[in-house]
């Protein structure tokens, strides 16, 4: 129920800011959650959040920056993957520990059946969730439409508020 | 349990091992092959499932007949509306 018509589905307006492993998640988990209660869905991918709608998509998380993080093995007996280590921060910046860190990220998510950031992006464009392209940051970042999967449509400020506006929820992440 | 034993259905889905949002997706797709009036069941191992089924049906307007727990997994009844 949109606010201008009543009788039309509920709108979700989204708009998807960061590109890393751990921030793709929630985007196309709410956007996929409401289509399926059929919901309308726009999400609208700006800056760092652009490139979750490359053709090729593979994000990449660092624990750098990110102090809460758990850091806990995905695999070994019971009592060694409930040990949260501590890593110095100077370790973390060593060449291949954000690799690392994504890969154990990626088997934890697959222990608990959380599905990958790809199939959760099939989800969307399955259920006609909206995946909106900036295109001022694609100018900006030097990215061609052909870099993109085909299925999402580009836009501005403008489109995205004209959608948001009329939105039961919207929120940025 | 037992209430859940007496409902007849016509499909069942099983989303054992699945996280948050799979069940509910695989849920909406799953009541969309059944005719009006037909039943659904769905069984989860996600303990967030019953909170996010009774909204799903809320939201959907297809009614939630019955939700039970048993052992780890959870049991819903959805029967389609529209």
């Amino acid at each position: 129920m949109s606010k201008s018509d009543p009788g039309a589905p509920r709108r979700l307006a989204l708009i998807a800011s960061r590109g890393s492993l751990d921030w793709s998640y929630p985007p196309f988990i709410l956007a996929s959650a409401a289509a399926a209660m059929g919901w309308d869905v726009s999400v609208f991918f700006t800056f760092y959040g652009l490139p979750l709608l490359l053709r090729e998509l593979d994000p990449e998380v660092s624990s750098l920056g990110n102090p809460a993080m758990p850091m806990k093995m995905p695999f070994g007996p019971e009592g060694f993957q409930k040990i949260d280590w501590t890593v110095p921060a100077m370790l973390q910046a060593v060449p291949g520990f954000s690799s690392m860190t994504t890969s154990l990220m990626k088997q934890t998510f697959k222990n608990k059946g959380v599905a990958t950031v790809s199939e959760l992006r099939e989800m969307c464009v399955e259920l006609d969730v909206d995946l909106i392209a900036c295109q001022m940051t694609m100018d900006v970042f030097g990215f061609e439409r052909e870099d993109f999967m085909p299925e999402c449509n580009y836009g501005g400020a403008a489109a995205f508020l004209e959608f948001a506006s009329d939105a039961d929820v919207s929120l940025f992440i | 349990m037992n209430d859940a034993v007496t409902i007849s259905f016509d499909q069942t889905l099983d989303c054992s091992g699945l996280s948050c949002p799979m069940p509910i997706i695989k849920t909406s797709k799953a009541i969309k092959q059944l005719e009006v009036g037909q039943v659904l069941k769905v069984i989860s191992t996600d303990s967030g499932s019953p909170p996010d089924m009774a909204a799903w049906s809320r939201q959907t307007g297809h009614d939630l007949l019955d939700s039970s727990q048993d052992d780890g997994k959870y049991v819903f009844f959805f029967r389609r509306t529209k």
